[in-house]
């Protein structure tokens, strides 16, 4: 069988008993493995059962992905392991916090573009803005690109956090 | 408060014991009959509660490394999960090496690890190490037990992770408060596991579809590993039945010597790098490969994209994460290595056709010419005073012990003598041969070789040795006199690291940078010091008599044999070459030169 090396990136949803050192695990196996982590977000889910749920965006090419999937499996505590980029359409958004620096006419710029990407303002000085902004990563990108040159100063990003669309569920 | 009142609380609320006393019972739950440990201030608790009971052994090894080795031996001979206790900080970090020998091995172990008080853990407190963070890609999983209540369930928890699925080790870090404080006993759990249940049915569908391709086959190969010892003697016979009634060749990787046995006329010996030339080139070139319980090791495959290019391949794995890894498979089967091969024979019975029986002969005679090449042919000189060929050595203690009649079992360390053994002592039962596969651990062989002589008392306990890698555990040597384990250890001593001194030769322009040990001891005297038996054989008119001497001594035995310092291992791929490339020894006109600058870059 031919390999295929095409690289993907995937967003892999994992399912997670809520417990000292799951994250470790689940970051030592990346670093062990040599696999890309893109973008990591991790918080407890479902009040009661003690699940947290990890969000990874990662790349690779298929056979890596598959891989990196049983490799999640396999670990004690994980409950569930869903590549969301591979099954069916999902939602990933992120949300940024960014904050610019200036004055006068880029600072002008900056408010105009700010509300073109329906960023919302929720702190403001003299010389500078922090904006809120929850998008997907693209969208992300795109306006920091766009504030780069507009006295972007400091950026504090989530991670994605993703779902399948639907009534499907992990 | 009257007697009625109190009954009912009495009832609900577990009675409360001392922690290591709780462990204790626990591990007595799990059929715990012996432990290998090493004493220290962090579990001195257990160490007190050991003393107040006798159903539990303790083996007082001389090396935390030796404890987990000598718990692969009794696991890997027995079956069951061997069970390990060392104290905090370097008592843990000693045991690393052990665990990582079987995680890669897929060993199951249970080592118990004692850790400073809750109170002071991450206070850098005298013995401590953060175990669980040091074992947490060493294992297959580990518990930090923090509160009393948890205690009995993550010990009964940590034996049903080592035993199932793919089997391993697991470590329990005990807080000293823990095990002095009262627990609450609780037995196994009954119910299954909330998050790890592993797959040990195979798929109807995918055995069907095995089954079919491998009645289409005109060349079929099995090629099976340490998941079918894993998957228990049943499984074996499994494969033996199996493997006859399909009259196809198979091979078995170094972790699965003895699956089937070796003197069969359809096995072809062991494959991969220093394996047979039948077995390799039947990998080449057969057209179906069924894989059971092996996981294509780069030292099976060789150079990958020309790892048998033409064949439909079939993977029955209870790891799914074994599939798919290295080499891509078409028909991926997740189960239990012994439950497969039952349905596979199941399959193959109620499918009606049967295999191309002139198109398989035609196979056996193109296996029987690469047969005839006699790829593990070496000559020994028999004159008095001749020296020995090291896989003369191990040929005759093959011969010396099957003559014996008795119930022999083989460990080895790692370098050329690991490989001699398991080209030249042929296995016909699992559960005989314990080496060091994944990680290859120099100083494996005489601990695991001490764990197998507990389980098995009257047997023959033999560790294939070398004289560098006996040099890494021999202070085992002890123990075996403290516990009159009667282990021997017989050392191919060429005065070299063997393997690193082939390879020089062969990658490295013959400069033997540091691969001589100069100033070796006299492992008679070594011997005698630890109260053993040392005997020496140094021309080949002596050899039997010292193998016959050696197994019938009812003591330790050190038998230090003098070999050919010359000797190189083959046949060999070397590394970065295919299954065809394979270089043989000498009296072989060589096929091919093989050996590449890119392979000189691979391990």
């Amino acid at each position: 069988m031919a390999i295929d090396t095409t690289l993907r990136t995937a967003t892999i949803s994992v399912l997670v008993e809520n417990e000292p050192g799951i994250l470790a695990r689940v970051v030592g196996l990346f670093s062990g493995r040599g696999y890309n982590i893109d973008s990591l977000t991790v918080a407890p889910v479902e009040d009661g059962r003690n699940r947290s749920r990890i969000n990874i965006v990662t790349s690779g090419t298929d056979m890596i992905i598959e891989q990196i999937k049983a490799q999640l499996s396999r670990l004690v505590p994980v409950h569930r392991v869903a590549d969301l980029s591979n099954e069916g359409p999902h939602i990933a958004r992120e949300m940024a916090l960014i904050k610019i620096i200036g004055a006068g006419e880029k600072r002008v710029e900056a408010l105009r573009l700010a509300e073109a990407f329906r960023a919302r303002v929720v702190d403001a000085t003299t010389e500078s803005f922090i904006f809120e902004m929850t998008g997907n990563t693209e969208k992300l990108d795109a306006f920091l690109e766009l504030m780069r040159p507009l006295g972007l100063a400091e950026v504090s990003r989530t991670g994605v956090a993703a779902i399948a669309r639907g009534t499907r569920i992990i | 408060m009257s007697q009625t009142q109190t009954a009912p609380d009495a009832a609900q609320q577990p009675a409360l014991q001392a922690g290591a006393e709780v462990l204790l019972r626990a591990l007595k739950e799990q059929n715990v009959e012996v432990i290998f440990g090493y004493p220290g201030g962090a579990v001195l608790p257990i160490y007190d509660a050991i003393f107040n009971q006798n159903a539990i052994r303790h083996v007082l090894v001389r090396h935390e490394q030796a404890a987990v080795h000598a718990a692969e031996g009794y696991a890997r001979s027995t079956g069951r999960v061997g069970c390990v206790l060392v104290t905090s900080g370097p008592g843990a970090t000693n045991a690393v090496t052990g665990l990582v020998d079987a995680l890669m091995d897929s060993i199951p172990i249970v080592c118990l690890t004692g850790q400073v008080p809750t109170h002071l853990i991450g206070n850098d407190a005298f013995q401590e190490a953060d175990t669980t963070g040091i074992t947490r890609p060493a294992t297959k999983h580990n518990y930090l037990v923090k509160r009393s209540e948890d205690l009995a369930r993550v010990v009964h928890e940590a034996f049903y992770v080592a035993r199932s699925g793919r089997p391993g080790p697991v470590v329990i870090d005990l807080p000293k408060d823990i095990l002095i404080n009262p627990a609450p006993y609780t037995a196994a759990a009954t119910t299954a596991h909330r998050s790890y249940r592993p797959q040990t049915e195979p798929d109807a569908g995918q055995i069907a579809k095995a089954v079919a391709a491998l009645k289409g086959a005109k060349r079929p190969m099995i090629y099976t590993g340490g998941g079918v010892i894993n998957a228990g003697p049943a499984a074996s016979a499994a494969l033996i039945a199996f493997t006859r009634k399909t009259g196809f060749p198979i091979t078995n990787t170094l972790m699965g010597l003895g699956a089937y046995p070796a003197n069969d006329p359809q096995f072809l010996g062991m494959l991969g790098m220093h394996g047979t030339y039948e077995a390799n080139l039947a990998m080449h070139g057969c057209d179906v490969l069924l894989n059971i319980g092996a996981r294509f090791d780069d030292r099976v495959t060789g150079r990958l994209n020309a790892f048998s290019p033409n064949s439909r391949k079939i993977h029955i794995d209870i790891d799914p994460s074994s599939i798919n890894k290295n080499v891509p498979v078409e028909i991926p089967i997740v189960g239990d290595a012994g439950k497969a091969i039952a349905a596979l024979i199941a399959a193959w019975d109620a499918e009606p056709g049967d295999v191309n029986r002139a198109a398989l002969a035609d196979w056996w005679k193109t296996i029987e010419g690469w047969r005839g090449i006699d790829c593990l042919k070496f000559h020994q000189d028999m004159t008095k005073g001749a020296i020995i060929k090291p896989q003369y050595a191990v040929q005759r203690l093959y011969d010396l012990t099957r003559e014996s009649g008795r119930e022999t079992y083989i460990s080895t360390e790692v370098g050329q003598h690991q490989m001699w053994a398991a080209q030249y002592f042929r296995f016909d039962l699992p559960n005989r041969w314990m080496t060091s596969g994944g990680l290859g651990t120099m100083g494996y062989g005489l601990p695991a070789a001490m764990g197998v002589q507990v389980a098995h008392p009257a047997a023959l306990c033999i560790d294939i040795a070398g004289e560098a890698s006996i040099l890494m555990n021999i202070q085992e040597m002890s123990t075996l006199a403290q516990y009159r384990l009667p282990v021997k250890v017989f050392i191919l001593n060429n005065q070299y690291m063997g393997m690193v001194r082939q390879w020089q030769e062969l990658l490295h322009g013959s400069r033997y940078s540091e691969s001589y040990t100069a100033a070796l001891p006299d492992f008679v005297k070594l011997a005698d010091s630890f109260h053993g038996v040392g005997l020496r054989a140094t021309s080949v008119d002596q050899l039997d008599d010292v193998i016959r001497e050696m197994i019938a001594s009812d003591r330790p035995v050190i038998a230090d044999i003098c070999v050919d310092q010359k000797e190189n291992c083959f046949p060999m791929i070397p590394s970065g070459a295919a299954h065809n490339e394979m270089i043989l020894g000498a009296g072989h006109e060589s096929r091919a030169p093989g050996i590449t600058d890119a392979g000189m870059a691979l391990v």
